[in-house]
C-alpha cells in the first residue's frame, strides 16, 4: 500500500488544485446568477434559469470534452487540461452553488429587506451590510457538500488527461495490473481529502441549529 | 460548423447509443435500488453489529468518486479471475453508487415519520408487518420520491462515466463520431442536447407534480454529508 501511496500522491496535488480553483471560479459566478434569477423581471430571470437549467442537465464529462475539444483546441485558444477543468468544473457548481446562494437569500426574512428599504440603502449596500452576512450562515453548510461533489467530480479530468490521483492510478494500473489495490487507495485518498469540507460542513451546521434554536 | 446541415445524419447512432444510455440507467437502478432498502434497514437496525458494516459500505460508496469505483470494476475484477463484459462492469460500479446514495434517501424518508406514529401503530396492536405496511411505507413514500427522481437524473449522467470503459453509450458513440469526422463541436453539442432534452422533460414533469418538493432536489446533487443535504 505504501508503494501505491507513493505514486498517487503524485496526483493529489492537482487533484486539490482542480478542486480549489473549480470552486472558487463556481462561488464568484454563483452569487450573480442567483441574484438574476431571483430578479422581478422575467427578461432578466428567464435567461438564468435557462443558464442554470443547461448547466446541470448535461454531465459534467460531456462539458469538459466541449471546454477541451471544442472550446480550447482552436488556433486562437489552447487550453491546458487543467484550464479546461477548472473552466468546466466551475460553470457546472457556478448553477449548483447558485440554487445554494438562493436559498440563502430566500431565507432572510422580508422584513429586512423592507427595512434596508426604509433606510434607503443603496442595492449594493443592502446587499453587503444586510443581507449577506445572514446569508452566509445558511449557506455554508450546503457549500461544504458541494465542494465534496466538487472534489469527487473532479476525478473526471483525468479523462481529457489532466495527472491527477485517478490519471495516476490508471497509469499504474496499466503497469502492475493491480487494479484492486491501486482503485482502493485512490478511493481511500478521496475519501479523506473530503473529510475536512465535511468537518466544515457539520460545525456549520451545528452552529447553524443552535442559533435557530436560540432563536 | 453545420450543426443542424449534419445532425439528422448522426442522430440515428446517438439514439441507439441513448438506448444502451437508458438500459444502463434501468439495470443500475434493478441493482441498486433493492440493496438501497437493504442497507437503510442495515442502517436503522438496532443491531451495532449490523449498523457498522453498512454505514462503511454507504460512506464507502458516497465518498469514493464513481469514476474510481468504475475502474475498480473493471481493472480490479479480473484479478479475481472475473471478467465481465464493460456494460455489466459498469453495472456493478453505477448499481453500488446507486445502493449507497438510495440507503440515505430512504433511511431519511423512515426517519422522517414522527415516533408518535410508530408508537400509536404499536399501542394499537398492529404487528410489525402492518405496521410498515399501513404507517410507514405510505408516508415514507411521499417523502422519498422526489429525491429519488433527482437521484434517477443524476444516475443517467453518470452512465457517461462509462465511456471511460468503452460502453457504446451516447456519449462514446458521440466521442467516436468525433474523432471520425473531427466535429468536436457539432458531435459533442448534439450529444449534450440529448443528454439536456430528457433530464430537463423529466424535471418539468416533477415540477407540475410536486411544486413544493423539488426544492429538495438542488440538495441530493450533493453528497449529503450534512444533516441539512438529506432535507432533515
Amino acid at each position: 500500500m505504501g508503494e501505491i501511496l507513493g505514486v498517487l500522491a503524485d496526483g493529489v496535488a492537482q487533484t486539490v488544485q482542480i478542486t480549489l480553483a473549480s470552486f472558487v471560479v463556481a462561488a464568484v459566478l454563483g452569487l450573480p446568477l442567483a441574484v438574476l434569477r431571483m430578479s422581478d423581471s422575467w427578461l432578466i430571470r428567464l435567461p438564468a434559469v435557462l443558464v442554470v437549467e443547461i448547466l446541470r442537465a448535461v454531465p459534467p464529462i460531456v462539458w469538459l470534452f466541449l471546454v477541451y475539444f471544442s472550446l480550447g483546441s482552436t488556433d486562437r485558444v489552447q487550453l491546458s487540461t487543467f484550464q479546461a477543468a477548472v473552466i468546466g468544473l466551475g460553470l457546472i457548481y457556478a448553477a449548483h452553488l447558485s440554487e445554494a446562494y438562493r436559498a440563502g437569500l430566500d431565507a432572510v426574512p422580508a422584513g429586512q429587506w423592507e427595512a434596508a428599504l426604509a433606510l434607503a440603502l443603496p442595492r449594493l449596500q443592502t446587499y453587503r451590510r444586510v443581507i449577506l452576512p445572514q446569508t452566509l450562515i445558511v449557506v455554508v453548510p450546503p457549500m461544504a457538500t458541494f465542494a465534496i461533489a466538487l472534489l469527487k467530480d473532479s476525478a473526471i479530468a483525468s479523462v481529457i488527461g489532466a495527472t491527477d490521483i485517478t490519471f495516476q492510478a490508471v497509469q499504474l494500473t496499466q503497469q502492475d495490473l493491480n487494479g484492486l489495490g491501486n482503485f482502493a487507495v485512490a478511493g481511500l485518498l478521496y475519501i479523506a481529502l473530503g473529510l475536512p469540507f465535511a468537518a466544515v460542513a457539520r460545525g456549520a451546521d451545528r452552529a447553524l441549529s443552535r442559533r435557530l434554536a436560540g432563536g | 460548423m453545420s450543426i443542424w446541415s449534419e445532425w439528422h445524419a448522426y442522430l440515428p447512432d446517438y439514439l441507439d447509443g441513448l438506448t444502451v444510455t437508458l438500459r444502463l440507467t434501468g439495470v443500475s437502478l434493478l441493482v441498486g435500488l433493492p440493496l438501497g432498502v437493504a442497507l437503510a434497514l442495515a442502517l436503522t437496525a438496532p443491531s451495532k453489529a449490523i449498523r457498522r458494516p453498512a454505514v462503511l459500505v454507504v460512506e464507502i460508496g458516497r465518498g469514493a468518486p464513481a469514476l474510481v469505483v468504475l475502474y475498480f470494476v473493471y481493472y480490479g475484477l479480473p484479478q479475481l479471475s472475473l471478467t465481465w463484459s464493460s456494460f455489466a462492469c459498469a453495472t456493478i460500479a453505477l448499481g453500488f453508487t446507486t445502493a449507497a446514495y438510495t440507503a440515505d434517501i430512504f433511511r431519511a424518508g423512515v426517519n422522517s415519520i414522527p415516533v408518535g406514529h410508530r408508537e400509536a401503530a404499536q399501542a394499537l396492536g398492529l404487528s410489525h408487518g402492518k405496521e410498515l405496511r399501513l404507517i410507514v411505507l405510505p408516508q415514507a413514500i411521499r417523502v422519498v420520491v422526489p429525491p429519488l427522481v433527482g437521484f434517477c437524473i443524476l444516475l443517467y449522467q453518470g452512465t457517461s462515466l462509462a465511456y471511460a470503459v468503452s460502453v457504446p453509450e451516447l456519449l462514446s458513440r458521440a466521442y467516436s463520431q468525433a474523432s471520425i469526422t473531427y466535429q468536436f463541436t457539432t458531435t459533442l453539442i448534439l450529444a449534450g442536447l440529448v443528454y439536456a432534452a430528457l433530464s430537463l422533460a423529466v424535471v418539468a414533469l416533477l415540477n407540475v407534480r410536486w411544486p413544493r418538493r423539488t426544492r429538495h432536489l438542488a440538495d441530493v446533487t450533493a453528497p449529503a454529508e450534512s444533516p441539512t443535504a438529506t432535507g432533515r
